[in-house]
């Protein structure tokens, strides 16, 4: 395998608070990554590092060997790096269709034109149309954002980043806030991704990460703790320590 | 799920695919300005002031309604719009009024540009009072430089060459004026409606209802708002520049707060981000305070005031906002008389 997303001893301090240390990470092509780690842990911070929402105080993001540590965030869209947000952001004054629209007409190039009626870009919406049916969309697919239960807001928060068609896809805790009658809906569409795409999980659910991922790196205090498969990652007693066991004793 | 229909005869396909065809009713606010150049010849000057209004508050609706540029700084444009046309005319430069729209367009666009280029990196609180410190900047360069702006008493008598050589500007009887605001209120008005329809118009409302995701999506949010800016600038100046054209003088009012307060307002009661907005909303506006002026000539603006705060309160969508949604209650009435018939 190849690295897709790299990191290289970021670093990032915000005043006195050094919310990412040293975190030196590998993405690989196709691989099914989870990020896991206490509450305060950076984990959020490091997705916006990697997106390039934040601007690392020292280090350097590669992505396919190439240094994009200084390169904006609507660029490195365009390069297939796509996440999605912990809190759903949505065009809540849109239909689902027009929310989806919104990134394929990005990624196509299609954004742009003045001239034409955006509803004659029929290549867009019929995208749209296939990625919502992938989804189960399809029959709400008129419905503004407001007017849908919020588990399937959340499946419109990933469909609008799989219109990216990304390469690396970060998921910032994709079931937050799903009932879990609804979270396997959301579970399914993320098993059927293309195999071809890295993804890079948080949670906090750990049978979603234990069910998903291959490969597991542990934030504690903006650090790299511990990585390995999902066996050694659950046999540490380190993390079982500060991680695992913390949730065990407050589950007891 | 095998119920799913195909993805062209899905409902919000068809309605996306067909949202920006022109409807009948999108006619009517022209044959209601035609008709009112013949029913009321002698209230044609203010029929011009009305359609000018229109067009200042549709340059705002793109940049507020549509884009969410938080702006009470759009008079800058106007007044730029309204300058150039009027030095240019009182030195002698240039008196040709069509090229003259046109050199004014792109003069408030290039003010818009550079300003936009300066404000759009802020939101917010922030973005509100640069516009005004803008517009207050440019009042204050008109008001110092009397030289050539004539300064606080502005320039009178501007020498307006007639209409493709042949129609005069009459300041007494506005029949050329109407008809020449109006023809241009109607080139003005296809160009945004192309505009608000496009994938460009699209992504503006996208940043409109979230800018952060728009980030996340790859748009070049900025470059985008600029561009917008920029585009609602020269609009706005060409509603200025008639406004020069059409009352052969220039002062200090075609930059003032008041102007963008009103033209703010005017959209707040029609609707904004409703490009219809503007014409109901000047409409309303002028119509009330007209009326409400002549019943109290004291306190017409209570009145109005009031309106507003109703409006604020009780109907976001404002006038055509109240009109969707008594129309969409029609409609599920309509279909539940239907279905309790017995078939």
């Amino acid at each position: 395998m190849t690295a897709l997303l790299e990191t290289q001893s970021l670093n990032k301090n915000f005043g006195a608070l050094h919310a990412t240390r040293d975190v030196t990470f590998t993405l690989e092509e196709g691989a099914r990554h989870a990020l896991i780690g206490p509450n305060g842990a950076g984990k959020t911070t490091f997705i916006n590092l990697l997106t390039g929402v934040l601007i690392p105080s020292a280090g350097t993001v590669l992505f396919k060997g190439r240094d994009i540590t200084k390169i904006e965030q609507a660029e490195r869209v365009k390069l297939g790096i796509a996440r999605t947000f912990q809190i759903n952001r949505l065009f809540r004054g849109l239909s689902v269709l027009e929310n989806v629209y919104m990134s394929i007409a990005e990624r196509v190039g299609a954004a742009p034109d003045m001239l034409r009626p955006a509803g004659r870009r029929g290549d867009v919406i019929d995208e749209a149309m296939e990625l919502l049916t992938r989804l189960k969309l399809a029959d709400v697919a008129h419905k503004m954002i407001p007017e849908l239960p919020y588990g399937r807001q959340r499946l419109v928060e990933l469909a609008i980043t799989l219109g990216l068609k990304p390469q690396a896809l970060l998921l910032d805790e994709p079931a937050a806030g799903v009932p879990s009658a609804e979270s396997h809906i959301i579970l399914d569409a993320i098993d059927a991704l293309p195999k071809s795409i890295g993804v890079l999980i948080i949670d906090h659910d750990m049978d979603l990460v234990f069910r998903f991922a291959k490969k597991i790196t542990v934030l504690v205090r903006g650090a790299v703790f511990a990585e390995g498969t999902p066996k050694e990652i659950g046999a540490n007693p380190d993390v079982r320590a500060v991680y695992l066991g913390q949730a065990t004793t407050h589950g007891a | 799920m095998s119920m799913t229909p195909a993805p062209s005869d899905n409902i919000a396909a068809l309605a996306l695919g067909r949202r920006h065809r022109f409807q009948w009713w999108e006619t009517l606010p022209w044959i209601l300005a035609l008709g009112f150049y013949f029913a009321f010849p002698r209230y044609l000057g203010f029929g011009t002031e009305l359609l000018i209004t229109v067009l200042f508050a549709i340059s705002l609706d793109l940049a507020l309604g549509y884009a969410g540029i938080i702006t009470l700084g759009h008079a800058a444009f106007f007044g730029a719009g309204a300058y150039t046309v009027g030095m240019l005319a009182k030195h002698e430069i240039w008196t040709e009024p069509i090229s003259g729209l046109v050199i004014a367009a792109i003069v408030s666009g290039l003010v818009g540009l550079l300003s936009g280029l300066v404000l759009l990196r802020t939101i917010g609180l922030t973005l509100l009072m640069l516009t005004l410190c803008t517009m207050g900047l440019l009042e204050e360069i008109a008001n110092m430089a009397a030289e050539i702006t004539g300064g606080f008493d502005g320039l009178d008598s501007l020498p307006i060459k007639p209409i493709f050589g042949k129609f005069e500007f009459d300041v007494l009887y506005s029949s050329t004026q109407y008809l020449y605001v109006l023809g241009v209120l109607l080139v003005c008005f296809l160009f945004v409606r192309m505009l608000v329809y496009s994938p460009y118009g699209h992504s503006l409302t996208g940043i409109r209802e979230n800018t952060l995701r728009m980030h996340a999506v790859g748009a070049p949010v900025r470059w985008r708002l600029v561009l917008c800016y920029a585009m609602s600038a020269a609009l706005a100046g060409v509603a200025g520049a008639l406004w020069a054209q059409a009352n052969a003088y220039v002062n200090l009012s075609t930059l003032g707060l008041d102007r963008a307060a009103t033209v703010m307002i005017i959209l707040v009661l029609g609707g904004y981000g409703r490009l219809y907005g503007s014409i109901v909303g000047a409409v309303a506006y002028m119509v009330l305070s007209h009326f409400l002026s002549k019943a109290y000539p004291t306190a017409w603006q209570l009145g109005l005031g009031l309106l507003l705060v109703v409006i604020a309160l009780y109907a976001r969508g404002g006038i055509l906002g109240i009109a969707d949604q008594l129309w969409s209650r029609l409609g599920r009435a309509q279909k539940h008389a239907q279905e309790q018939k017995p078939s």
